[in-house]
């Protein structure tokens, strides 16, 4: 059993110590919204955060983890996920969504420690989540609409 | 918003106890009494609408929404006949049912694609609404015995005005589903719209904003378990032998399956599943396996190249008019395998419960996966329920000419008879299995006469048929037209033009993905045109313009694209402009490229300027964001991605090595919408073809280099 808290919550875990947190969150805690895009840490689709940190899950073992705070998709709830939130429904970001939680979660860590990002500082940050939609324009956009809704 | 999880009897049950609402058709049969467990009457289940007590409005969308809009397109057109307030809309998928739900542009086939959802509900979802509204209103003139004709609908309310009465949707659904269903159904002027033409929410954005949204990937079902599959390395191999004994024995691997496919196992979880998998022993029979190089297979088609192939068109008398010419230009143009590498990568939901199999995935191709499960697991259509679901995007990936992955689900599901089974494709799965863009190769050869006018241009493509693939082939020495789209209806005047078309036969599924032949006929022949305007001494804008005749919507897209992008403006040294216009799916898109050349042959793409007419604008903002991602999904395409084989072996199978457009390599893109009354067409796929040339023109106009094998990662300057 590995300790492990997300979303606030704490669990003992069962799966394996080199199951990849993407994994544990899916398969044990149910937590879909995070995504599997790749497996090896080349797409940005299972972003999370991880003691505040933008994380790729796919690669993370387990062991890795233990006592760690781990927040998701469906955990993110601070006026900056909140602003992102309404900043990514606003301008409709989103096409067939499936890469948009790593989008989100990648966007929430960026402006938590850079409230007013540059077009360059969005592109330094994000420049691993991979959309297959290239919904970039948007991203870009909502991005900045975001640190305008917090400001 | 949700999608539809239910099988076809209980989403019945599920529509009239949970709504106690109506049920409607617009195939305007007769009204048939039906009615569930509860006694509930409704209408048949031929059906686009539904009307709950609650006062949702739900609409059965035929077609699937993977990025595209259409569970909000499809909707808006019931709402605008109907006169409910958008809020109440929600959008669901419709089961596997050609009889009811088929593709009006395919016959009688279901399914999605060619950017023809909205172009062919257009008006059968419009008249859902108005035969909807029909009901709702003989409903309250009975109810309030007043005349039908001075009642009205809107926001979601039916109102006599007069008698000052009211009354919600759902407080009529019972009454109205009572009524006779009119035969005819007027709609409305379209000047009278009040959602078409606007920029409505898309329905399915909050879900997707929030990580709620499900996705095969995220479905779970009671008692699921969760397969992997070890494929062969090569094309054409198969399994010799498996030694599966260290696995089985592995904590919370459940079963292996051997499958005409490759060797399944099947476990508690993906974890569990992928170590057991990668440790399978399997041991393949190569001795028909496909050990060819993509540069072996470059080398025929070049060879190919030289003779004569399938006539796809011919005017005049081409062969002669080049031997005459005074000067001919000839060039190659080469076209990798491409991956759709959708970031959903391919997966399937299947429980077999002995006569019958229900699947719960991203349904694209209905009819074909209908025909290829049928064929496979020996029952008949009525026994499969198909439940469509999000899907992580397709790009025609998942309409699927062989069904591959959907076939080896309900094969594993079959060997566990009751249990819900996951099949995952890891992303290295997914790209090794092909179902790639054919890799393509173009000769043209063209004759400039004296005054710089096109005398004759002569197109040889090689490529494999798509059609070949598909259960139903047609005939071997039939021009496949998704291998010449684009370049058979070259539009340009010119007095002597020949297409043809090599198909050859290779052991690698090939299938449709995003915009089909036009990926690269668009690329041949606006490049080639632009290397006759420069021959000639022409400009590529002018020289256009004087070859299209009788062609007014392809010269609008052109003519508003250049003014939009300031063609003929002077740019910096180093910065370069192109320009290319192209017709397909019924939509004409012209597009402007802006690039500024790099260190080392590498380019940067600053500007892209769009003109697109879809004939009437349904939703602006859809269309801008179609236009704008296939902007992206092309120049992705142009710049970095070839899927390529050494000695029959997948060379790139994840990111790492098959390298998709970032954030940071995206342009500026305008977007610039043509007015029109003409029916809606497609807008999924006809913003990609034009972009490639257009960049490749802009290289050469920066630094006169002619790149022709794409990808195009570097230009060599001349």
């Amino acid at each position: 059993m590995t300790k492990l808290t997300v979303n606030g919550q704490e669990h003992d875990v069962a799966s394996a110590a080199d199951t990849p947190l993407l994994w544990v969150l899916r398969d044990e805690l149910g937590l879909t919204g995070t995504k599997y895009g790749c497996g090896k840490a080349v797409c940005g689709a299972c972003t999370v955060l991880v003691d505040g940190a933008p994380t790729r899950a796919c690669v993370i073992p387990l062991s890795a983890l233990d006592a760690r705070t781990v927040t998701t998709i469906e955990g993110v709830d601070s006026a900056v996920a909140r602003a992102v939130r309404q900043a990514w429904i606003e301008l409709e970001v989103a096409q067939c969504g499936y890469c948009q939680s790593g989008q989100i979660v990648g966007a929430i860590a960026l402006l938590h420690d850079n409230p007013t990002p540059s077009d360059e500082d969005i592109d330094n940050a994000l420049d691993g989540n991979l959309c297959r939609c290239a919904t970039y324009v948007r991203i870009r956009r909502a991005v900045h609409r975001a640190a305008e809704l917090i400001a | 918003m949700s999608i539809t999880r239910l099988t076809r009897r209980e989403f019945l049950r599920h529509g009239l106890t949970a709504s106690g609402g109506l049920l409607l058709g617009v195939r305007l049969r007769p009204a048939r009494a039906a009615s569930d467990a509860a006694g509930i009457p409704s209408f048949a289940p031929d059906a686009f609408v539904r009307i709950g007590t609650d006062d949702l409005i739900t609409v059965i969308v035929k077609h699937i929404e993977f990025g595209q809009g259409t569970f909000t397109g499809l909707p808006t057109l019931v709402a605008e006949e109907l006169g409910c307030a958008w809020s109440q809309v929600r959008a669901e998928g419709a089961p596997a049912d050609p009889s009811r739900y088929a593709n009006l542009n395919w016959g009688g086939s279901q399914g999605t694609g060619g950017s023809s959802s909205m172009n062919n509900a257009y008006i059968q979802m419009r008249r859902a609404g108005a035969t909807a509204r029909a009901l709702l209103i003989a409903a309250a003139a009975r109810a309030w015995q007043v005349k039908p004709g001075d009642i009205t609908l809107s926001e979601g309310l039916v109102r006599h005005a007069a008698s000052a009465r009211s009354a919600r949707f759902g407080e009529l659904a019972a009454l109205a589903s009572q009524e006779p269903v009119p035969k005819n159904v007027t709609l409305k002027d379209p000047a009278e719209f009040v959602f078409i033409g606007h920029d409505l929410p898309r329905l399915d954005i909050a879900a997707k904003a929030d990580g709620s949204a499900v996705y095969t990937q995220d479905l779970r079902l009671p008692g699921m378990l969760t397969a992997l599959v070890a494929h062969p390395p090569r094309f054409g191999a198969r399994v010799a032998s498996v030694d599966d004994g260290p696995v089985r024995a592995l904590e919370g691997v459940e079963a292996v399956v051997e499958l005409p496919s490759g060797v399944a196992v099947v476990a508690r979880d993906f974890w569990t599943a992928k170590k057991a998998r990668d440790a399978l022993l399997v041991k393949w029979d190569e001795s028909d396996a496909f050990r060819q190089g993509t540069e072996d297979i470059l080398a025929d088609f070049r060879a190919r190249a030289a003779r004569p192939g399938l006539v796809a068109r011919r005017d005049g008398d081409a062969s002669t008019a080049l031997a005459d010419a005074a000067q001919v230009l000839e060039a190659d143009y080469e076209f990798p395998f491409l991956a759709h590498a959708t970031m959903e990568p391919m997966n399937c939901v299947a429980r077999h419960d002995g006569d019958a199999c229900e699947l719960w995935y991203g349904v694209q191709g209905q009819s074909l996966d209908l025909g290829n499960l049928s064929r496979a697991l020996g029952l008949p259509a009525e026994k499969l329920t198909l439940n469509m679901l999000y899907a992580g995007g397709s790009f025609g990936r998942r309409s699927n000419a062989s069904s591959d992955y959907v076939v080896e689900a309900a094969r594993i599901a079959a060997a566990l008879p009751g249990t819900p089974v996951k099949l995952v494709w890891t992303r290295e799965d997914d790209m090794r299995a092909g179902a790639w863009r054919p890799l393509t190769l173009h000769r043209l050869r063209a004759a400039l006469d004296a005054d710089g006018g096109i005398n004759a241009w002569q197109h040889r493509i090689v490529g494999q048929s798509i059609l070949a693939g598909l259960p139903k082939p047609p005939p071997a020495d039939k021009v496949d037209h998704t291998c010449v789209e684009g370049a058979s209806t070259l539009p340009y005047a010119i007095p002597n033009l020949s297409v043809e078309s090599h198909q050859p036969s290779l052991p690698i599924p090939v299938l449709w993905w995003r915009s089909v032949g036009h990926t690269h006929t668009a690329f041949a022949t606006e490049c080639f045109l632009d290397e006759l305007a420069h021959a000639a001494g022409r400009d590529p804008l002018e020289l256009r313009r004087a070859l299209l005749v009788d062609d007014p919507r392809r010269l609008g897209v052109l003519e508003l694209a250049a003014e939009k992008a300031g063609w003929g403006k002077p740019l910096a040294a180093g910065r370069g402009r192109g320009i290319a216009v192209h017709h397909a799916f019924k939509t004409w898109v012209a597009e402007v490229a802006e690039v500024t050349m790099l260190e080392d042959g590498d380019y940067r793409v600053d500007r892209v300027v769009v003109a697109v007419d879809c004939g009437l604008v349904v939703n602006p903002g859809i269309v801008r964001a179609q236009m704008e991602g296939g902007v992206g999904y092309a120049l992705s395409a142009l710049r970095g991605e070839a899927v390529t084989l050494v000695d029959g072996r997948v060379q790139e199978d994840n990111f790492d090595t098959y390298p998709l457009l970032r954030l940071s390599q995206m342009p500026r893109i305008e977007v610039h919408l043509v007015a029109s009354r003409e029916p809606p067409t497609g807008v999924g796929e006809p913003g990609v073809p034009p972009l490639a040339p257009a960049v490749a023109n802009a290289i050469f106009d920066a630094c006169g280099a002619r790149e022709r094998r794409l990808p195009l990662r570097r230009a060599a300057r001349a």
